[in-house]
């Protein structure tokens, strides 16, 4: 396999506060292959948001590298990253909010193209908007509906095309079935897993819903308060999940069948951490129940313990 | 333990401690009238757990609100049924009979969202005394209401030393545990939870949830759970009851729900939209379509617009309820099926 679609170098992005440095995005480090989706999960608060957004350059890195296919994001102009966003693009977390109420569905999809100037003729937008709507399965007679006369669902799409208008290689989705009901999820899904087969697209997949990732994802990255804390194929990641805050993760999903009623093995006590100014050390120590003193007081690295599986624990660093 | 606590529950006594009969709800605006409830009926047992499970606008708020007596008095109104509570048909009770003996002192709810069910102004020790202050049905002097509270926190895992808090100096896991504390504070026989998890993450979600439980199991409170998540229900739920635009389309105990032994069409649509965590599946089988408009509800089965397995009748006729033990489900494909067919046959064959 040649050179990764994305590569994504010791990226941090730190908030600055009052009570301190807010340390969101703590040097992570991966790579994406072409066509392939990196699953991104965690639960509130840990930094995947905020990832997806500084890879984008919506939010400034603090620091790190970005290269998306052989271009150095960072390194870019104002008027070379509006170039270089012709190849990114993002699917956003919230339907209601993403889509600008006054704009009918039409001339919201229209409305990437038009801003990049990527097409003028009225004619070429209309049948491109059509083409659109009809990949992501919005009925033509929705053309010039607003979006509070639609259901969820189908502001999703609305997002999805206009994510689509640009021909991107890579698009971010942040969340993108979470406000949906899960029939509704499952339709968005498909769609977008046809797109990827179709298109050859590569994803970012941000999610807290692990059933959801699992089922789209190649990879998956877990992130806790700023750290990739393990990165593995995800079938290997569901198989043998290694860090114990990935395990206590996967064991938090409630199954739905009953035979795995009342099986919950174990419960991670307390609350996700502060991450504004975290001490060096592995941040998920404080709820951990194999912490040692190994744990504290340095940065545990990401090692790689078989191909492909990454953990960053020090329960593997002998192997 | 868990499970031995179940088989108990389940051979519980006689009388329903709820009893819902063909409950109908409608919401009015000026230009049209939008059914959301339409004539259900359930029960739910002492100590018993049971799930409400569907998707947005499928009634179960408005059901719980009913129960609860607190849908909004201006555009809601509840056109026909009853909702009997030991015996006693809360529909018929005067508010303040509503207000000072059953709402929060029998049945209490948990809300959704713990953002906004307290009162950012309030410190949440205060605001857990409230409803105890306000139903005192013990008499219990300002110290002991203070030393209930201490104990009511810890119950939910809160250190005591937090009631001086303000809701915003919490998580928004402890928010939910207290919104529960103060469902529990007066110990009351029923306790509605209207998706007391949605807005957590799923470790904290993992917490409440065995915390619902555990609870459940030492104080022997009945328990509504209403949920879209199938999961959850399999978990914590002994009978569970499908809603869909505004009817109970299925319902039994988990066992017969999750068998998929005569499965209406909807349900097997519900767990074909999850994900299985187990196998690879490369696409998902989810429902086609969108819930029907409530002011405009198709003849027939409701959801035969949208159903795989959709015959002539389904578009005229209302589907009958075909009874199979605990299991009881509304759609035209079982026709044949359940007691009633089975007994007709019996009564042939003898003659």
């Amino acid at each position: 396999m040649g050179e990764p679609l994305l590569t994504v170098k010791n990226l941090k992005k730190y908030f600055p506060t009052k009570a301190g440095m807010l340390h969101a995005v703590d040097d992570v480090t991966f790579t994406i292959d072409e066509g392939k989706t990196l699953g991104v999960v965690g639960e509130s608060g840990c930094g995947k948001s905020t990832l997806g957004k500084t890879i984008l350059r919506l939010i400034e890195p603090t620091a790190g590298e970005v290269i998306l296919d052989g271009v150095r994001i960072n390194e870019l102009s104002k008027s070379q990253l509006k170039k270089a966003r012709l190849n990114m693009q993002m699917i956003f977390q919230d339907p209601y909010s993403s889509l600008d109420p006054r704009m009918s569905v039409a001339e919201l999809i229209a409305d990437p193209l038009i801003v990049n100037r990527v097409m003028s003729g009225k004619k070429q937008i209309e049948a491109k908007v059509d083409e659109l709507m009809d990949t992501v399965g919005l009925a033509s007679r929705l053309r010039d509906a607003y979006p509070h006369e639609l259901d969820g669902g189908r502001r999703q799409r609305i997002g999805v095309a206009r994510a689509l208008a640009l021909d991107p290689k890579f698009i971010v989705c942040d969340e993108p079935v979470s406000a949906l009901d899960v029939s509704i999820q499952a339709q968005i899904l498909n769609i977008l897993m046809d797109l990827k087969d179709q298109k050859g697209l590569t994803y970012i997949f941000i999610t807290h819903d692990l059933s959801v990732v699992k089922h789209i994802s190649d990879d998956i990255a877990v992130m806790y308060l700023g750290k990739c804390v393990e990165k593995a194929p995800s079938e290997v990641l569901f198989a043998e999940p290694k860090h114990p805050y990935t395990r206590a993760l996967l064991a938090a999903i409630p199954v739905p069948k009953v035979e795995k009623r009342h099986s919950r093995p174990q419960i991670i006590r307390g609350e996700v951490g502060n991450p504004i100014e975290p001490k060096p050390g592995c941040r998920f120590a404080a709820r951990c129940d194999q912490c040692s003193e190994r744990c504290l007081g340095r940065d545990i690295p990401l090692i790689e313990t078989s191909p492909g599986h990454f953990v960053s624990c020090t329960l593997y660093e002998d192997q | 333990m868990a499970e031995m606590n179940n088989n108990a529950v389940k051979a519980g006594p006689g009388e329903p401690l709820l009893k819902v009969e063909d409950l109908e709800v409608v919401y009015t605006s000026r230009q049209e009238v939008v059914q959301a409830v339409n004539h259900i009926n359930f029960e739910v047992r002492r100590g018993e757990t049971l799930g409400i499970v569907g998707e947005t606008g499928a009634g179960k708020t408005t059901t719980a609100y009913s129960i609860m007596r607190i849908l909004p008095d201006r555009t809601a109104k509840i056109l026909n049924g009853k909702i009997i509570y030991e015996g006693e048909d809360l529909l018929t009770l005067p508010e303040n009979v509503m207000r000072n003996t059953i709402r929060g002192e029998k049945i209490a709810i948990i809300f959704q969202d713990p953002m906004s069910a307290l009162n950012p102004i309030m410190r949440i020790g205060d605001q857990i005394a409230e409803a105890l202050k306000y139903h005192n049905k013990e008499d219990l002097t300002p110290e002991q209401i203070s030393e209930k509270v201490d104990q009511t926190l810890e119950l939910v895992g809160i250190q005591k030393g937090r009631r001086y808090d303000y809701p915003h100096q919490l998580s928004g896991g402890m928010k939910q545990r207290v919104v529960i504390a103060i469902a529990l504070v007066c110990e009351p026989e029923l306790i509605i939870a209207d998706e007391p998890t949605t807005a957590l993450d799923v470790t904290i979600q993992a917490q409440v949830l065995a915390m619902i439980d555990e609870l459940r199991e030492t104080l022997g409170t009945a328990l509504i759970l209403i949920t879209h998540d199938l999961g959850i229900v399999a978990q914590m739920c002994d009978n569970v009851a499908i809603m869909y635009a505004g009817e109970i389309i299925e319902n039994g105990t988990v066992e017969d729900i999750y068998s998929g032994k005569m499965q209406h069409p909807y349900t097997t649509g519900l767990f074909g939209s999850l994900p299985d965590l187990e196998k690879k599946t490369d696409r998902l089988s989810p429902i086609d379509g969108l819930m029907p408009d409530p002011t405009d509800l198709p003849k027939g089965c409701k959801f035969n617009p949208r159903c795989p397995r959709c015959m002539d009748i389904c578009r005229e006729q209302t589907p009958p309820e075909i009874v199979d033990g605990t299991h009881r489900v509304a759609c035209h494909l079982y026709a044949g099926m359940g007691q009633a067919a089975k007994a007709a046959e019996q009564v042939k064959e003898e003659a």
